[in-house]
This record gives C-alpha cells, sequence and structure tokens, in this order.
C-alpha cells in the first residue's frame, strides 16, 4: 500500500491505496464520486474523463499511486453549489443526451477542450489559433464516445459554449 | 492485475539504478496500464519516469531537443514544433485522442507496443508476448497487420504516427542505460521481428529514452496524412510522412518519405526517394517512386488492400506537395 494526497474537487484527500488502483476505482469506489463511469477501462470510451491538474485525462488509465498531489476535478465538481456550470446548462438546453452515461465523461473532456490552446488534425493552418467550428468540436471530442448517438446535440451545446469564450472548469 | 511495487524516480540517474529484472519504466501510462490490465503486462517493479525534469521543448543552435516526458499534446501545442516541424505536429495530432495525448509521454508513445489483436489477448498463442507459441495472425486475423519486413514469427505493426514523422526526419533517439548512453538514429530504434519478435527495438535490460533531437528542418513542404477506418481515434491503416523540395525547374531537389502501418516499424521508403531525387515532378515519376517501394511488399490475403491504398496514398501525397 502506499499513501497519496490528492485535492479532489477542492478538498484535499489522504488515502492509502493498493498501486493496482486505477484513479477511476478510486474516485467511485474509495471516495463514493460515481459520476465518473467505467465504460470500456480501456482507455476508448472517454466516459471515465477527468481533470488532472486542469486537463482532460482518462481516470481508468491512470494509476491512482501515480497522481500524488495532483488536482483532480470530476463531473461533481464542475458546478458552483447549486449553480451548473455552463456547459451542464447547455447540455440541458440543446438535449445533449439520452441515456445520460458518457454525459458526465462528455462534460468533462468538453471542459478540459476549451482550455486547451493550439490546432487540431483537422485545423488547416497550424499556426492561427483556428475558431471551433463544428468540425474542430467533432475532432476534438473524438475520444468520447455516445452509443445513443447525441452527437449532433453535444456539437451544438460546447459550440454555444465555446460561441461564449473559452470557459475554464 | 499481478501486484507489482511502485516508485517515483527523481532523476534519470535514479531511475535506472532502481532497474532490476522485472522492472518496467511508467510514463503516461496510456498503453501500459492497458496492458497490465490485459495481463499481457506483468511487471513486478514499476519505475514512474512520467516527473523526471525531461519535460520541455528546447532549441539547440538550428536542432531542436525534445524531453521524453514531454506530453504529446504539449509536443504539437509548441510554437517551434508547429512552425518549424509542422509535420511533427500533424502526426501527434493524428493519433489517439484529446485525453490520451494529455497523459501520454514522447517516449511512451515510441515504446508502445503493437495492436495486434492476438498480442493483446492472453488466452491466445502469440509470439511476441509469449516467444514459441506461434502466430494465429497470419492464419487469422491480419487485417490491420504488416505486407513488408514481417517473419513467419510476427506480422505485427508499430502503431505510433509520431515515429513516422520522427523516421522521415530523422531523428535521434537519446538513450541513458547500466551501458552508459548512446544515440540511436531513427528508425534505428527499432527492429524487424525476424526470428525474435519479442523485441521491438534495440534498447537493452533498464535502458531509459530521455530525449529526441530533430536536426535542422529539410528543405521543402511536409505532410503527414493518415487512412483509417474512421475520421478520428483510430489507428492508421496506412500512413506517410513526406518531405519534398521542388527546384525553380520542376526537378526533385530532395525527398523524406516514410510510411506507417506497413511493418513493424516506420518504414522510410528508402528506394522512393532515390527513384525521386533528380527526378522531374509528375505522376509518373510519383508512381514509379511508389512501386519501387512497394515492389517488396509480400501482403497476406487480408491485408493484400494495404498495398494499393499505400501506392495511391504516396502518388496523392507527392502530388499534393508539388502544386
Amino acid at each position: 500500500m502506499a499513501e497519496i494526497t490528492l485535492q479532489v474537487n477542492g478538498e484535499q484527500r489522504t488515502l492509502s491505496v493498493d498501486p493496482r488502483t486505477s484513479l477511476l476505482d478510486l474516485l467511485r469506489e474509495r471516495l463514493g464520486l460515481t459520476g465518473s463511469k467505467k465504460g470500456c477501462d480501456h482507455g476508448q470510451c472517454g466516459a471515465c474523463t477527468v481533470l488532472i491538474d486542469g486537463r482532460r485525462a482518462n481516470s481508468c488509465l491512470a494509476l491512482a499511486v501515480a497522481q500524488d498531489g495532483r488536482d483532480i476535478t470530476t463531473v461533481e465538481g464542475l458546478a458552483d453549489g447549486e449553480r451548473l456550470h455552463p456547459l451542464q446548462v447547455a447540455f440541458i438546453e440543446h438535449d445533449a443526451f439520452q441515456c445520460g452515461y458518457c454525459t458526465p465523461g462528455q462534460l468533462c473532456s468538453a471542459a478540459g477542450m476549451l482550455g486547451e490552446a493550439g490546432p487540431s488534425y483537422v485545423t488547416e493552418d497550424l499556426l492561427a489559433d483556428p475558431e471551433l467550428t463544428a468540425e474542430e468540436i467533432r475532432e476534438r471530442m473524438s475520444g468520447n464516445l455516445c452509443r445513443c448517438g447525441a452527437y449532433a446535440n453535444i456539437v451544438s451545446a460546447i459550440s454555444a459554449i465555446s460561441a461564449v469564450g473559452a470557459v475554464k472548469p | 492485475m499481478r501486484p507489482f511495487e511502485y516508485a517515483l524516480a527523481t532523476s534519470p540517474a535514479d531511475a535506472v539504478s532502481r532497474y532490476q529484472p522485472g522492472t518496467m519504466y511508467l510514463g503516461g501510462g496510456t498503453n501500459l496500464v492497458d496492458l497490465m490490465r490485459l495481463g499481457v503486462a506483468e511487471p513486478q517493479y514499476l519505475v514512474d519516469v512520467s516527473r523526471l525534469p525531461l519535460d520541455t521543448v528546447e532549441p539547440v543552435g538550428d536542432r531542436l531537443r525534445i524531453g521524453a516526458a514531454v506530453r504529446n499534446s504539449d509536443l504539437a501545442a509548441h510554437p517551434l514544433v508547429r512552425g518549424r516541424y509542422p509535420m511533427l505536429a500533424r502526426s501527434v495530432l493524428a493519433g489517439a485522442s484529446g485525453q490520451i495525448r494529455n497523459q501520454a509521454t514522447v517516449a511512451g508513445n515510441l515504446l508502445q507496443r503493437t495492436r495486434c489483436p492476438y498480442f493483446q489477448d492472453v488466452s491466445k498463442a502469440c509470439n511476441k508476448r509469449e516467444p514459441g507459441t506461434g502466430c494465429p495472425a497470419i492464419e487469422g486475423d491480419h487485417s490491420n497487420l504488416a505486407v513488408v519486413g514481417y517473419s513467419d514469427e510476427c506480422v505485427a505493426t508499430h502503431p505510433s504516427d509520431m515515429a513516422v514523422a520522427l523516421t522521415a526526419l530523422d531523428a535521434e533517439v537519446h538513450v541513458t542505460g547500466p551501458r552508459g548512453d548512446r544515440v540511436l538514429q531513427m528508425p534505428g530504434l527499432y527492429r524487424l521481428p525476424g526470428g525474435e519478435p519479442q523485441f521491438d527495438t534495440v534498447l537493452g535490460p533498464g535502458d531509459l529514452i530521455t530525449a529526441v533531437e530533430l536536426p535542422e528542418p529539410p528543405p521543402g513542404v511536409s505532410a503527414y496524412r493518415k487512412v483509417r477506418e474512421r475520421a478520428s481515434f483510430a489507428f492508421a491503416l496506412v500512413s506517410i510522412a513526406a518531405v519534398l523540395d521542388v527546384g525553380g525547374d520542376g526537378v526533385i531537389r530532395d525527398c523524406r518519405m516514410a510510411l506507417g502501418g506497413l511493418a513493424h516499424m516506420p518504414w522510410r521508403a528508402e528506394s522512393a526517394e532515390e527513384e525521386l531525387i533528380g527526378a522531374p515532378v509528375s505522376d509518373e515519376a510519383f508512381a514509379r517512386a511508389a512501386e519501387a517501394e512497394l515492389y517488396r511488399a509480400r501482403p497476406l490475403p487480408r491485408n493484400a488492400y494495404k498495398v494499393p491504398l499505400a501506392r495511391r496514398l504516396i502518388v496523392h501525397t507527392l502530388r499534393e506537395l508539388a502544386t
């Protein structure tokens, strides 16, 4: 067992962990934060996406023991008390989900993505900071699968937020 | 997952000194943690090298030094990479997803293992995972496996996009280890499977990649193109990194070309380059160059599509670069 300290949604947590524990299992099983979902457990679906030091990451592929000292934001930490994060409001307004299983990962991924600098694979001019068109959003969100196929409304919800400026979590 | 001991390395020398049989180095973990969960990798000791002070991209004269622990996303977003080595930025952005690029390191990207379905399934035989057990891919599902340079023991492909661009750019891989420091010029980090497919690279026990160094960018225009089964977040069926320098007289002065998805390692297309240098730009010259490289392909029944796909990708990319 190894002792680690994490900031989880603004709260300091010190835990003794088996080195085999993924960050996802730690969040869900030890801290009761079941918002982050276990979809594939192989980094292929994005349902487990959280922010590690403000950057989106697949928590299923992160060993908890290797995250000592880091700042973790899960979907539970996006809202400010009762006030939803603008992305959460936009997802509701745009009907950007059906079953909702992928939604926490979509939200965390979008929150991280909006803070990311630089081009994507579909950006024509590598030197310019591209406008977040629907094509850019689809490429940048390709690590989050939605088996209900709510993609069209996910893209429009994120477009609505990116149009009013990047939102930091 | 099999139990292991975890240690955080404080310096490259500290990491190397911690090496003992059964040790693996941990970078971002995006491939290794998955392989451990699948039972494909079973380290007894995990030495975490992801926080080593090897996380900067710095110019060294006309060259660029990229630390081994630089995250893939930071590499692709770096102004010097975007400005001077656009093909490298494109290749990194062609790989994986936003989340994975945030976690994965440069050295981890180079050392990721094949995604051959048999290698990743411990209930199946695999010479790469368990030498001597056989290669069911040759008779089975080899639809995205090698068409050149493979052996009767292994038809795996290397999955990295970044390594293909680094090969075309003549990048150097800097290594430290129990036997001292050395420099490998790409694609010399890698090897063909031959009779020992368990070795993807020429690295020895305890060797640790510390940096990748790029020489001055080659003259001309460059591109990285990737063909895959869906538009994003999929491994290459075939990919190409190419640099073309055409003189005012329409004659090709220089060309660098590497192909991905075709072999156990990034495939430097030296025969195609030789065919092109000194030739006038034309579709015929591009087709001859593709043929010069691909005549040695020995596709299996379910991956024969890769040969015409690679041919068309070479011609299309060169035509695009020449106009």
